[in-house]
């Protein structure tokens, strides 16, 4: 499922353009354009403060756009209702709320968008359940959330978003702080959702175990688009754990389709260090 | 039972078995917020309603303290809510202006009304149960019935809105409205609870049963069921107490909650042993077993 389904005659599922958002005072996207087509699997790059993160949230209007356009499955995000096709993974909150919770509990507020007024079916806990043999967690449906390793919780935290059945699932950071046998874990559900047709827009620090799915990779850099084109290759000193990748000008990097608007990120000639791993 | 042949005690009881089911059934949600202390708040807001209640003295039943505190109170938990919103930086201080000004403002309405007496005062201020009204008693009922709908009627919604709000939003749901839905509903109860417990003391009834229950809980459903037990549980006894040994009712009640709370947590630490123990019995065979029956082979004697 590598192939980039890039068909212009489709309507792209996600549509970014020349993105502006600030927190607080200080701009945090400069213009940025970002096109996800249906089946893709693209990966958001960037440095810490690179404004990957606060572009992935402008797309689910949890952060709202100071500047330009945005459209989700064609729908002017205005008018987007159709929240059930959408999955989204936050970036992993230090602990769940104040009261104790089960897995089945916080993965069934997952499936909320699918019912209607709340009342489950035996459908939409078929598909809790499903959702959490995904992750490898239906054995801990009964646990309490509290009782679960960080790894363990992010794994629910995705069940969560898997059990809508999204057709576009958004993730912020899944793989941080996630041990290795649930970054597996995490990459066989992945693998088997994109074997399903489901489009992916990812937030990552590092490709990780992920790299043999991402099918074209977005660098950000100080709210601007620097890279958008294939993976970055991670070779040699790069592949290394620690290393600051550096990758040349996105001039000599293939388009992947969103143009750059970012001012004067174009003709920098100096290389670009996208800081995968700082 | 004796106790029962009273009008008076039969209206003390149904209003404790009211404000016992209803006080934790919101509480939770605001103690699954972190907001366990937005009770207290809207308490302290809603003296300035019972205040201008007593001043305005009019006779007609819209303008009853109680009536008049639950709108004041409404007003100020939308008030908190909307703070929350826009003011997340120093929201903490902009609710503290709210809570004050709210007490101060009680007490000043209730001196320039006169009605208003420091007895009357310290009946809304510590709770009265054995003087609530047949009038007071009908509004207590529907305004029961109201946040229970709403608390049992929207849990999934509820739950989704106060464990994550930022994922609740991406499943669609309407995050703002039900936020201040569930502000609203406190505030409701507060103003039912007025009359059992005491202003002060209402958003103890709401946050120590839920503290208690999640004691010894894994889930939120099992936490909100046994909540309830517990805050009928004790507002029952309490009332009886306080028909029985002279003693304030809001005061018993409250205290009640806290052996329970101390009980239950007593009760943690081995029901959690029980439980790994349990969990460890499943999983058999995880450590080697070293027969117990070999000797050492080095018998050296000295």
């Amino acid at each position: 499922m590598n192939t980039p389904a890039h068909q212009p005659d489709r309507q792209p599922v996600i549509d970014l353009r020349a993105a502006t958002a600030t927190l607080g005072a200080r701009p945090v996207l400069r213009g940025v354009d970002l096109t996800v087509h249906s089946g893709e699997v693209v990966a958001l790059l960037g440095a810490n403060g690179s404004g990957k993160s606060t572009a992935v949230r402008s797309v689910i209007g949890q952060v709202p756009l100071t500047g330009g356009t945005l459209s989700l499955f064609g729908t002017e995000f205005r008018r987007f209702k159709d929240w059930a096709r959408i999955g989204y993974v936050p970036q992993r909150t230090t602990a769940a709320g104040g009261v104790p919770a089960t897995v089945s509990e916080i993965v069934t507020a997952g499936r909320l968008a699918r019912t209607k007024f709340g009342i489950l079916r035996k459908a939409d806990r078929a598909a809790v359940h499903h959702a959490l043999e995904l992750v490898g967690m239906a054995d801990r449906a009964k646990d309490s959330a509290s009782a679960l390793s960080g790894g363990q919780h992010q794994r629910v935290l995705i069940a969560r978003a898997l059990a809508v059945e999204p057709e576009l699932l958004i993730m912020d950071e899944p793989m941080a702080g996630v041990d290795l046998a649930s970054q597996e874990v995490l990459a066989g559900a992945l693998r088997e959702q994109v074997a399903r047709g489901t489009t992916v827009l990812l937030v990552l620090h590092e490709l990780g175990p992920l790299e043999p799915l991402i099918d074209r990779a977005v660098v950000l850099r100080d709210g601007c688009v620097v890279h958008d084109g294939p993976p970055p290759e991670a070779v040699g000193q790069h592949a290394l754990p620690g290393h600051d990748h550096a990758h040349p000008s996105p001039a000599a990097a293939p388009s992947g389709g969103a143009s750059h608007h970012c001012m004067g990120s174009h003709a920098d000639p100096a290389p670009i260090r996208t800081g995968l791993l700082s | 039972m004796e106790i029962l042949d009273y009008t008076f005690m039969q209206r003390a009881l149904l209003a404790a078995l009211i404000v016992g089911i209803t006080a934790p059934a919101i509480g939770i949600y605001l103690v699954q917020r972190r907001q366990s202390l937005m009770g207290d708040g809207i308490g302290h807001v809603a003296l300035t309603g019972v205040g201008l209640g007593f001043l305005i003295n009019s006779g007609s039943i819209w303008a009853s303290p109680v009536w008049v505190a639950t709108f004041v109170a409404i007003g100020g938990s939308v008030a908190m809510e909307l703070i929350r919103w826009y003011g997340r930086t120093r929201g903490d201080l902009a609710l503290a202006m709210l809570f004050y000004g709210g007490m101060a403002g009680g007490v000043m309405l209730m001196n320039l009304s006169d009605a208003g007496s420091n007895a009357n005062l310290s009946t809304y201020l510590f709770g009265s149960i054995t003087t609530v009204s047949s009038q007071d008693m009908t509004t207590i009922c529907v305004l029961a019935a109201v946040v229970l709908a709403i608390t049992i009627g929207l849990r999934r919604q509820l739950f989704a809105v106060c464990q994550d709000e930022e994922f609740a939003r991406v499943t669609g749901l309407p995050v703002r409205l039900l936020n201040l839905l569930v502000a609203v509903t406190a505030a409701v109860t507060v103003t039912v609870a007025m009359r059992v417990v005491g202003l002060l003391l209402v958003s103890a009834l709401m946050v120590i049963p839920v503290a208690a229950a999640q004691q010894i809980t894994r889930s939120f459903a099992v936490t909100f069921v046994l909540a309830v037990a517990i805050g009928v549980g004790v507002t029952l006894t309490g009332t009886a107490t306080s028909y029985y040994v002279d003693v304030p009712s809001g005061a018993t009640i409250v205290l009640f909650a806290i052996v329970l709370f101390v009980l239950f947590t007593a009760l943690a630490a081995p029901l959690a042993k029980k439980r790994a123990r349990a969990a460890a019995d499943g999983a058999q065979g995880c450590t080697l077993e070293v027969p117990g029956s070999r000797a050492a082979a080095d018998d050296v004697s000295v």
